[in-house]
């Protein structure tokens, strides 16, 4: 399922022609790999995956340059049909499930924009083997749902398009950490069966975690960017993401044994 | 007591006649979340190729023909006028919808002139009389066409993918794109529905004991409109409901209106509006609708 590299390249985005988002983003997702994306509230973590998924007119936003592909496909300037057809597909941040259909109908409109129906039974069949509390509530609204749930089933909804790139807007955002772990592990899960997966998440400590690089948003821009154990063990991210404030004389030290990082411009 | 269940077997079917009017017009409310003035126009449409066709074509194709045509109509004004008005705001869409259903109306009265024209329909003014109570034809075929086409439409919209894009993406069209569920898509098929369930109205509003069509039909039509509102506009119920309710009473009123002469003649062409208003006093959002739901 997995194919090809999904390469952002010198993205730069604008909302009203006036609020610049994105200025000059790189950034790759490797096939079968999981990339984090940190970063602060308008940082323009959530921007970036509107610019992939193609629903910036949705915001008044436009790409002004830069390209997004997947493999050699460009994905820049398609339809959000055409990019769930080309195998990307975003569980948008604050779950977006829809409240009034019963769980089975989210499932089937998560597979519109699949092909056959033997690909969708087998889709199915993976997002319930997933998540098996979807199946027990099949019948039921899914606003009625906990937050959790909910998350699941967005998650299971965006699968059902069998993606060969998952974007995921914040997925632990409000929910509890025992479920917030609960989700984590089905993002590992999925990512081992073969789809690679785009992280965002404020929780910096869970994103570096799961990923094997992860690169910083600052403003509209890449601060940051290296193999996630690496950040996670660097003291910016350390002071600045994960809450760490104490060992003030560690500083010098980590500089001599931790790898240097290169600071982007900007 | 004959008259009474005359009245109301003719305000139900007469009702259910508005019922498909009001769900075409709940179905683009829904899908597009624009109030469609111009769907007055498109049941005249409908209802005008069947009358210039029957003669030549026979009865049943010239109504597949009305239906067809009144169908491609609604898609092209999506395609042309709506999808290409670059507005954020759906009041502004519904204007425009009022500059469309002006330039089709007076297109067509143009065209129909002084005429009343016949559609051809095979039950002409025939009664069925039972037990003392005479009921047309017209009006077994009405109840009868609509509540098939109106249970086909439900458990299409229930239990088909038409169905499932639909919902999704009058619920959240930002997520629903994110699904590949293609809005422009949904949105042609909502106006192309309305226009086929428009043009099938038009057959039943016009027909025995009605002369035929002319170019009042569009006002006729316009009663359905207080039918979705009091329903709810973008619930399926409630403009099923509302047909039945705008149905009862008007026929119920004129009935009646010989006991009701202090309220002056032409009460029932009035009374579907009263109604209406009582109606969204007490429930704003109409009998069905959802109410704004704000989260705490």
């Amino acid at each position: 399922m997995a194919n090809g590299t999904l390469a952002v390249r010198d993205l730069s985005v604008s909302y009203g022609r006036a609020v610049q988002a994105l200025h000059q983003v790189s950034l790759d997702v490797p096939a079968g790999s999981v990339t984090a994306v940190l970063g602060a509230n308008g940082a323009g973590k959530t921007t970036l995956l509107r610019a992939i998924s193609g629903t910036l007119p949705f915001h008044r936003g436009a790409v002004e340059a830069g390209t997004v592909h997947l493999g050699d496909r460009p994905l820049t300037g398609l339809s959000p049909a055409a990019v769930v057809k080309a195998g990307v597909v975003q569980v948008p941040e604050g779950r977006r499930v829809f409240g009034r259909l019963t769980v089975a109908d989210n499932l089937r409109a998560g597979a519109l924009g699949a092909r056959s129906r033997k690909e969708i039974a087998a889709s199915r069949e993976r997002v319930l083997e997933l998540f098996p509390v979807l199946a027990e509530r099949a019948g039921q609204r899914a606003g009625l749902m906990s937050g959790g749930e909910q998350q699941m089933l967005a998650i299971g909804r965006a699968l059902m398009a069998r993606p060969a790139v998952l974007l995921l807007d914040e997925p632990t955002l409000g929910l509890a950490p025992l479920m917030a772990e609960r989700i984590a592990d089905t993002v590992r899960e999925i990512n081992m069966q073969g789809t690679s997966i785009l992280l965002i998440e404020q929780n910096a400590a869970l994103a570096l975690e799961l990923s094997s690089t992860a690169h910083v948003l600052e403003v509209g821009s890449v601060a940051l960017h290296g193999p996630s154990p690496e950040l996670a063990a660097s003291d910016e991210i350390r002071r600045r993401y994960l809450g760490v404030t104490d060992e003030p004389e560690v500083v010098p030290e980590a500089h001599l044994r931790g790898p240097v990082l290169e600071r982007w411009a900007g | 007591m004959s008259t009474f269940i005359e009245l109301v077997v003719n305000g139900v079917a007469s009702g259910s006649v508005y019922a498909l009017i009001a769900l075409g017009f709940v179905i683009i409310f829904k899908a597009t979340e624009v109030v469609n003035f111009a769907h007055a126009s498109l049941l005249l449409v409908g209802g005008y190729l069947t009358a210039v066709l029957h003669d030549d074509i026979g009865f049943l194709p010239a109504l597949a023909a009305g239906i067809a045509g009144a169908a491609a109509i609604g898609a092209l004004v999506e395609l042309l006028v709506l999808r290409r008005a670059n507005v954020e705001n759906h009041a502004v869409l519904a204007i425009v919808t009022i500059g469309v259903d002006i330039v089709l109306t007076t297109e067509l009265t143009r065209r129909i002139g002084t005429e009343v024209m016949s559609l051809g329909d095979p039950w002409q003014n025939e009664i069925l009389t039972v037990g003392g109570v005479s009921i047309p034809h017209t009006r077994i075929a009405a109840l009868v066409v609509a509540a098939v086409l109106i249970t086909a439409f439900l458990l299409a919209f229930r239990y088909t993918s038409w169905g499932v894009a639909m919902r999704a993406a009058a619920e959240d069209g930002e997520a629903a794109a994110l699904m590949g569920i293609r809005l422009s898509r949904v949105s042609l098929g909502a106006w192309a529905v309305a226009g086929g369930l428009a043009a099938v109205a038009a057959l039943f509003l016009t027909v025995f004991p009605t002369p035929g069509l002319d170019r009042s039909t569009s006002f006729a039509a316009m009663k359905a409109f207080p039918a979705a509102i009091l329903g709810g506009l973008d619930s399926t119920t409630g403009a099923l409901v509302g047909g039945l309710i705008i149905g009862l009473t008007e026929s119920l009123v004129t009935g009646y209106q010989g006991d009701l002469t202090f309220l002056g003649r032409g009460a029932g062409d009035v009374a579907p509006f009263l109604v209406m208003f009582a109606i969204l006093l007490i429930r704003p959002a109409g009998l069905f609708g959802t109410r704004e739901l704000t989260r705490v």
